[in-house]
């Protein structure tokens, strides 16, 4: 079956796509925003057409723990959660991390710390960027600033996730999860067969045949040169990702005098005042980083050495920033400015914001 | 006849599980995991499993199982071994899946997932080795201790005002619509090791029958654990552990 | 009417020397070793009494390591 054009909210995009990429299972528990995600696959009931499982777990805890059963039997799972919600999954995420499984973990977040707000917040980089749970890991974080982007990233989460043996993670928020947007859904890919699964999955768990030695998944091990080693080939992959899958989308950069870098549904925000601020003569480009990891470091680093000044907006008390200093390494000061609480500035405030600070 | 003649591959009647490997077992001596591995390597054998056996390994003493039975694992974060599998069945229906979990494991920190999957009536089997203590972190209380056991968390004995009551989650378990047969069980000499083989064997049939949960419960001893020499251990198993905890079917339907 | 007679084999090294089947074993076939022990120090268990057995295999069931194979021949 082919592509579809249909309009949808972020969050739908997301259950519509998982069916369409071939997902075999979706493990969640409800959360605001972000239980459309499942009331849609429950709708969809794709246990009738492509064969995908959809289960309302009794945690988050449970429902990670699912993705890391099924993942660890080869399939193509995923789970869904809100900020809250995934920081309960993060002992799961880093068995996965650990166990070097693919998965892929949906988190449209909202604002914390605690029970927070329902309103939307990316206060959830840190958690995404930096590991999240115990031990030294990364998880391969994708940050979608539309409703297309919700949709595509499902498909690339889990293609990356596989590619790498790793845990993805798209990093939304409650704007994009609840806006209605157009979107061009994917056509149909079938999902793998227990064959095709014992073939391009060789460690997957689908019972050992005769001959074979027995597949053991664990991320435990007492050896400490042994558990060395295991963390020194996770750190070579992380660096081969960090090589290979760095993406990120630049607007409008090449003569900017000043750069907004923003991720997410703030991007889109600082899109306009971009776009406004041209308007007024002053020489504006954006940088969206679409993987938060592995984080677009050099490009930010060389337009740092062309620019007068650089700033990072984001709905947070100032996270994604810090990486942007990293990157930058005090060859120019970088700026942040953010809201908190689930307020969202306008494309104004920005821009007051950016002459204030930056143009003076 | 010489001892010669008697000792002949033909002559063998019983000898350790194929599917169990010469892997030294880190168990302590007369520890009763040991025995109830062999019945599962056994029984996945006889049934003609092998190849579509899954095995859930629980954070305890039983963590390194996966080193001793050479079927597919996946070692579980601590009490999520149902869930795990839970995903493992519903995506491999064919398959048989089971988890292995102690007390802690199962009634204590995963009693949510232990529930939850057995109240769906997951098609999995669990293994619950109950043994009234935590072994592998050195011997403090469990949900399943006794009044008046000592261990390291409780040195003067389980009290009901500090620790509230052993826990007898099978008969919880029965409760549920879920749960197709719910039975208690041990292995403390060869009459009880035959019973126990007959549940599990039951018990994998339903599961691959996909008759809902099948939850075996194994009495057992943590002769390190309780301070005592394996025999005696059973034999205190035997006087103490039985009256709280019966053998027999819970539920078998 | 035919005479049972077995043999027990003990992997001496794998044995933990803890004596379950000494104590299972209904004939008094087994024991362990009072002096000898194996690599990790146990003092595995033997046939003492090795005419007794029968072969009616219950060391091998309670044994937990599995280190025990029986034999068993009809006469």
């Amino acid at each position: 079956m082919s592509e579809e054009i249909k309009l949808l909210k972020g969050n739908e995009a997301i259950a519509h796509a998982a069916v369409r990429y071939g997902f075999d299972g979706y493990f969640g528990y409800p959360i605001t925003p972000q239980s459309e995600i499942m009331e849609t696959l429950m709708m969809l009931k794709p246990w009738e057409t492509t064969g995908m499982v959809v289960l309302q777990a009794e945690s988050e805890v449970a429902a990670i723990n699912m993705v890391y059963g099924g993942a660890g039997s080869g399939k193509a799972v995923m789970t869904s959660s809100s900020s809250p919600g995934v920081s309960l999954k993060q002992e799961g995420i880093s068995y996965l991390a650990g166990t070097e499984l693919p998965a892929l973990i949906v988190n449209v977040m909202r604002g914390g710390p605690g029970l927070g707000t329902i309103q939307p917040s990316q206060a959830d980089y840190f958690q995404a960027v930096k590991g999240g749970g115990h031990g030294d890991y990364k998880l391969i974080a994708l940050a979608p600033s539309s409703v297309q982007e919700m949709a595509d990233f499902v498909g690339l989460g889990m293609d990356l996730a596989f590619k790498y043996r790793n845990p993805a993670i798209i990093l939304a928020d409650g704007i994009i999860g609840q806006m209605m947007e157009k979107v061009v859904l994917p056509p149909y890919r079938p999902r793998r067969t227990e064959a095709e699964i014992r073939e391009q999955c060789p460690w997957a768990l689908q019972g050992k045949p005769k001959g074979r030695k027995p597949n053991i998944l664990t991320s435990l091990e007492l050896s400490p040169a042994v558990m060395e080693d295991n963390n020194l080939r996770f750190q070579a992959k992380y660096r081969e990702i960090e090589k290979n899958e760095v993406r990120y989308e630049t607007v409008d950069c090449e003569d900017a005098d000043y750069i907004i870098v923003a991720f997410g549904s703030i991007a889109r925000i600082c899109l306009k005042t971009q776009e406004m601020a041209r308007a007024e003569g002053i020489k504006v480009g954006l940088i969206r980083p679409i993987t938060l990891w592995p984080f677009p470091s050099q490009v930010i680093a060389d337009y740092a050495r062309k620019v007068k000044g650089i700033i990072s907006v984001e709905l947070n008390a100032g996270q994604m920033v810090e990486d942007i200093r990293l990157a930058v390494n005090g060859a120019i000061d970088v700026k942040f400015y953010g809201r908190l609480g689930g307020i969202v500035p306008t494309p104004d405030e920005v821009l007051d914001v950016i002459k204030k600070e930056l143009v003076k | 006849m010489n001892i010669e003649d008697i000792i002949k591959p033909e002559n063998i009647v019983y000898s350790k599980p194929r599917l169990m490997n010469n892997n030294p077992m880190h168990y302590c001596p007369g520890c009763s995991h040991g025995v109830v591995h062999k019945l599962v390597a056994e029984l996945v054998d006889e049934m003609g499993l092998e190849e579509k056996t899954i095995g859930i390994a629980p954070v305890g003493c039983a963590v390194f199982a996966y080193n001793y039975l050479d079927i597919d694992w996946i070692e579980a974060a601590h009490g999520r071994a149902p869930a795990v599998a839970t995903a493992i069945k519903r995506l491999n229906p064919d398959k048989f899946v089971f988890t292995y979990q102690g007390d802690g494991d199962l009634a204590a920190i995963g009693t949510a997932e232990t529930i939850h999957a057995c109240n769906r009536g997951e098609n999995i089997v669990i293994i619950f080795i109950n043994n009234a203590i935590y072994g592998m972190t050195g011997g403090q209380m469990a949900p399943t201790t006794l009044l008046g056991m000592k261990t390291s968390t409780c040195p003067y004995g389980r009290t009901p005002e500090l620790n509230g009551f052993p826990l007898k989650i099978s008969d919880i378990l029965a409760q549920l619509d879920g749960t197709r047969y719910i039975t208690r069980q041990s292995v403390h000499n060869a009459a009880a090791i035959k019973k126990t083989k007959a549940a599990l064997k039951h018990a994998i049939e339903n599961a691959m029958a996909k008759r809902g949960t099948s939850l075996v419960e194994i009495v057992s001893t943590c002769n390190a654990g309780w301070k005592m020499t394996p025999d005696e251990a059973n034999k205190w198993m035997v006087e103490h552990m039985f009256e709280k905890y019966p053998l027999g079917d819970i539920k078998n339907e | 009417m035919a005479k049972i007679s077995g043999a027990v084999v003990v992997d001496n090294e794998r044995c933990k020397g803890c004596n379950l089947c000494v104590v299972a074993c209904p004939a008094e076939v087994l024991a362990l070793q009072a002096k000898e022990v194996n690599d990790k120090g146990y003092h595995y268990a033997y046939m003492a009494n090795p005419d007794k057995c029968i072969g009616c295999a219950s060391c091998g069931y309670v044994c937990p390591d599995g280190c025990i194979t029986v034999y068993k021949v009809k006469i």
